[in-house]
This record gives C-alpha cells, sequence and structure tokens, in this order.
C-alpha cells in the first residue's frame, strides 16, 4: 500500500471521474466527488510524511524500471505541491454544491464534477511524473478538461473565452511536444533524472537550444507569462466561479513548477543561465507584466476579470524571481506559489458567493455590498491586501523576500518597479472598496443577504490561511528555502 | 544535393509554418482548427522522421534482421495523434455552440457582438 502511494495519487482522481458517470445524479457526485478528493489529499499528507522520512520517492510504473518505464519521482518539492493542489481543491469543492446550482443547469452538473476531477488527475500527473512525455500528456488531460469547465459558464462569452483558450494552449502543448521531441533526439531519452545526465554531453549542439527554447515558449503559454496571456482574462472572467477559483488556485501554479524541473532539475542551472541569457528575458518580460497587467486590471469593470489580469501581474512576479538567478529569487517564487494560491482562492470563492446573491460581477453592483454581505466583502478586502502585500499578510512575505533577493543582487531599480507594483494593487482594490463601503446600494437592489454558508466557510478558510502564514512564517518560509535549496542542488 | 538530403524536415518545416499561418490569419474558427491540425501533424512527421533508421526496417523482431526502426517515437506519436483527435473534437464542439450562442463562426463578427454586449452592459 505505502509503496503504491505515488500512482494513487493519480489513480483515485482518474477513476472517479468515470464513477462520476456511472452515479449521474448531482447530489450523489458531489458528495462522491469529495470524498475521493479528500482521500487524494490524504495520500499527498502521506506522501510528504514519506519522503520526509525516506527520501526521494522512486515508482516505477508497471515494475519497469527507468529508463525504459516511466517513472514516478516524488520529491520533497513535488509533495508540498501535491499538498497545494489537492488542500484547495478539496476546500473549493466544499463551496461547489451551492455555487454550481445557481451558475450551471441542473443536467450539467455532473458532467462538471467529471471535468474537475479530470482536471485535478492532470494536475497531479503533472506533479507526480518523471517522464517528460508524460508531463506532456498529463498537461493536455488538464488543459482539456479547463477547456471544457470554462465553455460551461452561462454567459455566451465563455465559449468564445474557451475556444481561444484552445487555440492558445493547443499551440503551447505542440511547442513543448516539439521541444520534448528535440531533446529526445539528442539524448534518446524522455526521463528527467536521465536527461539530466545527458543533456550536458550535447550541451552545446543548436538543437537543444532549440528544444529549450520551444520548450520555454510552450510553457510560458501555459502560465500566462504577459506577452502570452491573452487568453487568461477571458477565461478566468466567464467561466463558473469554481472553475475559476480551481483554475487560478492551482493550474497556472503547476505550470510554473513545469518551468522550474525544466530549468533547473533537467537543464540545470548551468546551461539555463549561463548560455543563454534567461535572466535579461525572465526578468523584464516579468516586469512587464507585474506593471502592464496591473495598469490594464485598473480599467476594468469585471470584477473577475479585473482580478484575472491581477493574476497575470502576480505571475510577473513569480517569474522575477526565477529570474533573479539566486537562491533567495528562488525562496521568493516558491512563497509567492503558495501564497499567490491561497490569495486568489480567497478572493474568486468570495466573489463565488456575490454570484450566487447578487447575480452579476459588474463593478456596479457592488455599490453598498460592504453593508450588505460584510463577511463577503471582508474576504475580498483581506485578499486584496494580500494581493498589495500589507503586513500580517502573506502577501506581505513573499514581496518581502522578492525585495531581499533583488538587493541581494544589487538590482535596487527593480525593487522600486516591484514597489510601484504593489501601488497599482492599491489602486485596482481601492476602486472595489470604494464602490462597496462608500457608495450608497442601487435604488432598485432589494437588499442582499450574505453569502451562503456553504461558500462563505471555504472563502474564510482560505482568509485565515492568508493571515495565519502571513504572521507564523516559519512553515512556509522554511519548505520555500528547502526546496529552493533542493533545486539549486541538483543542478550543482 | 546536401539541401534536399532530409527533405522530410523541410516538408515538417513547411507545414508547420502554413498550419500556424492558418491558425492565425483565418477568422473562420473551423478553418483555424485545421489550420491547428496541420500544425500539430507536422509534429507528428517530425517524430517519426527522428526514429527512422537508414537501412532499417520496421520494428517487427525477425532473425532475418538486425536493424530496425526505433518504435519508441511512433508509440509516442499515437498518444499525440488522440490528444490531437480530443483536441479537434472539443474544438469543432465549441464552434457548434459557438454558432448556435452567436449565428455566427466568423471571429470578427463574433468580437463586434461582444463589444456590443459590454457597450449595452455598462
Amino acid at each position: 500500500m505505502i509503496q503504491h502511494l505515488p500512482i494513487l495519487q493519480v489513480i483515485i482522481p482518474l477513476l472517479a471521474a468515470p464513477i462520476c458517470f456511472i452515479l449521474k445524479e448531482a447530489r450523489l457526485v458531489r458528495w462522491f466527488v469529495l470524498i475521493a478528493n479528500v482521500m487524494a489529499f490524504v495520500v499527498s499528507i502521506m506522501l510528504l510524511q514519506q519522503v520526509n522520512l525516506n527520501g526521494t520517492l522512486v515508482y516505477s510504473l508497471g515494475g519497469w524500471d527507468a529508463p525504459v518505464g516511466i517513472e514516478y519521482r516524488i520529491d520533497k518539492l513535488n509533495a508540498y505541491l501535491l499538498i497545494l493542489v489537492t488542500s484547495i481543491s478539496t476546500i473549493t469543492l466544499m463551496a461547489a454544491g451551492k455555487s454550481l446550482t445557481k451558475e450551471i443547469s441542473e443536467s450539467k452538473i455532473t458532467y462538471f464534477y467529471i471535468a474537475y476531477m479530470l482536471c485535478l488527475t492532470g494536475l497531479l500527473g503533472i506533479v507526480t511524473t518523471g517522464d517528460a512525455f508524460n508531463v506532456f500528456v498529463f498537461l493536455e488531460i488538464s488543459s482539456l478538461a479547463s477547456y471544457t469547465m470554462i465553455a460551461m459558464g452561462n454567459d455566451r462569452r465563455s465559449l468564445w473565452a474557451s475556444y481561444q483558450y484552445l487555440i492558445m494552449g493547443t499551440i503551447g502543448a505542440t511547442f513543448i511536444l516539439i521541444g520534448i521531441g528535440l531533446m529526445y533526439m539528442m539524448t534518446g531519452t524522455l526521463n528527467m533524472y536521465d536527461l539530466a545526465e545527458r543533456l550536458p554531453e550535447v550541451e552545446h549542439t543548436k538543437t537543444v537550444f532549440t528544444a529549450f527554447a520551444f520548450f520555454l515558449v510552450g510553457v510560458c503559454l501555459k502560465l500566462a507569462l504577459f506577452p502570452l496571456h491573452l487568453w487568461l482574462p477571458n477565461a478566468y472572467a466567464y467561466a463558473p466561479s469554481i472553475a475559476t477559483v480551481f483554475l487560478a488556485a492551482t493550474a497556472t501554479k503547476v505550470a510554473i513548477y513545469v518551468l522550474l524541473r525544466f530549468i533547473f532539475s533537467v537543464y540545470g542551472f548551468e546551461f539555463s543561465f549561463s548560455h543563454l541569457p534567461l535572466t535579461e528575458i525572465l526578468v523584464s518580460l516579468g516586469l512587464l507584466g507585474i506593471i502592464a497587467a496591473s495598469i490594464v486590471a485598473i480599467y476594468q469593470t469585471n470584477v473577475k476579470r479585473l482580478f484575472a489580469y491581477s493574476s497575470v501581474s502576480q505571475i510577473g512576479y513569480m517569474i522575477l524571481g526565477i529570474g533573479i538567478g539566486t537562491k533567495t529569487g528562488l525562496t521568493a517564487t516558491m512563497l509567492h506559489l503558495f501564497n499567490h494560491a491561497l490569495m486568489k482562492s480567497a478572493i474568486f470563492l468570495a466573489l463565488a458567493g456575490v454570484v450566487y446573491r447578487v447575480g452579476s460581477v459588474n463593478i456596479k453592483a457592488f455599490a453598498g455590498l460592504g453593508r450588505q454581505m460584510p463577511w463577503t466583502m471582508a474576504a475580498i478586502v483581506i485578499g486584496g491586501l494580500s494581493l498589495i502585500g500589507v503586513p500580517l499578510t502573506v502577501g506581505f512575505v513573499s514581496k518581502w523576500y522578492l525585495v531581499l533577493a533583488l538587493l541581494e543582487s544589487n538590482w535596487w531599480p527593480i525593487a522600486v518597479l516591484v514597489l510601484i507594483g504593489s501601488l497599482l494593487a492599491i489602486a485596482y482594490i481601492w476602486r472595489i472598496v470604494e464602490v462597496a463601503y462608500f457608495k450608497p446600494a442601487l435604488q432598485n437592489n432589494q437588499s442582499y443577504k450574505e453569502a451562503p454558508l456553504a461558500i462563505l466557510i471555504p472563502a474564510w478558510i482560505f482568509v485565515l490561511a492568508n493571515i495565519y502564514f502571513g504572521i507564523d512564517t516559519s512553515f512556509t518560509a522554511g519548505v520555500s528555502e528547502a526546496t529552493a535549496e533542493l533545486l539549486f542542488g541538483v543542478a550543482e | 544535393m546536401n539541401f534536399l538530403e532530409q527533405y522530410n524536415y523541410w516538408i515538417v518545416i513547411l507545414l508547420m509554418m502554413s498550419g500556424f499561418y492558418i491558425v492565425i490569419a483565418h477568422g473562420n474558427l473551423v478553418k483555424k482548427l485545421m489550420g491547428l491540425t496541420i500544425f500539430q501533424t507536422s509534429v507528428f512527421i517530425l517524430y517519426i522522421s527522428v526514429s527512422k533508421v537508414i537501412g532499417g526496417t520496421a520494428p517487427i523482431l525477425n532473425d532475418q534482421y538486425t536493424v530496425y526502426s526505433n518504435p519508441l517515437p511512433h508509440v509516442l506519436i499515437l498518444t499525440a495523434i488522440v490528444v490531437g483527435v480530443a483536441t479537434t473534437a472539443l474544438g469543432l464542439a465549441l464552434a457548434v455552440r459557438i454558432k448556435e450562442a452567436y449565428g455566427t463562426v466568423e471571429e470578427d463578427v463574433i468580437q463586434e457582438k461582444d463589444l456590443q454586449q459590454e457597450g449595452s452592459a455598462e
């Protein structure tokens, strides 16, 4: 049992999806999916225990040892990411029952849960696998499932958003496929560990550079790095709220994990940062993303879209941290990866509550909501403060580390730009606060009640996590430092 | 001629670029998907070209032959083809739904209607 944990992590959600199809009844499916998620969560915790006890876990699929067979390889970085993904997906599902009945027609709810489980399968698969081609397959499983989830929004623009995401996502995935193909061409292996050993021999060939370039562009499309982010705002804005919470909190984070894994573990720090101008590329695109996406966010009238643009700018911070190319920078990236997942789940879940009661996320509909739905709006405000990086929230911790890393490298002009990015965040959060707390409710508004507890409680779990990890940083900072060391350790 | 020696790679590049161009340049959603399929197909050919061993036969065990083509990329590409089929199917399904919702599959018309909708919402 214990030795099969790595595969159970992926198999449980994968098998749960077709069983949902048999169960049919939406209410049954809902409980079943929740149970499967809790099981996946328990497995991820057990995995972490195992990794802490015995070091890196290696699992050969079907008993075929690598490099012939596919191997799942779990070290500290994977284990923590698995916990992040499964815990967020479980807590989000608690709110799903209420939120979905309002946003999706009764007959489609079962299908939504199936897509949700498949997306979870894909994300967990990407994190557990140690095989480059497997990454592509799981990436496509999660992407196809997320296109479906997005298209289920009740606005017709969700269809268009999903289609655009499908085109861009497939181009990205095909680029990744080309990259992996070229790597295989030069090394004759698909196992990441093997790749890392064999790539240095052919390090200076043009093919390896081309492979890296294709792979990098493909992954950056998937994680919505600034000029490649065009699919993200509409997809997040028009998807059902639960899908937005799940995708915003986990999908881009997992893509960043893939980027880290290939830059540091497969190609190695030497190759990525010495042979290629990766620092220049990542730092300049990250900064552009932070500033440009924040400015665009200020002018949005759809609040979900506003926070989607804010996601693009937050991804900029993570990329910037990688670009610095020091251990502190990487720690900042890892911290922000965990913290941003917490912030965005809190905010988007609270917005799901607003959609449930008000039926709109247009900024005008927020007038007076601060008094009518105090707990929901408080969740958005605290999440917003965390986005800005106010002390006592998690946002402060990761920005602190990022600025620290920049100052360590003597890049103070960039540190100033990062702080300007925070100021821009104040501008877009303030717009919501102003409308919600300082404007009278619209005349034709019946007074709205507080969001239902089923949505409010999960949202507040995330809000409290935002505050808790903002005050007690020993756990998250410790984990981030350990994983950063691990990534650098493999490189040396 | 050295230039034509590896002509299959030139075909890959040609297909890739023409597929990519169709995706970008055409406004019709179904044509875009066709472009996307051509784009993906070029990568399949890339993988299969990689696996070819000159003088090798098909990878079937037989005492007569000692040199075989590498079967692994073939298998990989079978998986990628399945993924491609799923993507195309989903894309076409979306195109059908878009046609139902918007009454058109032309990109510019859809964008115009979206703009109108956003304008009236404010």
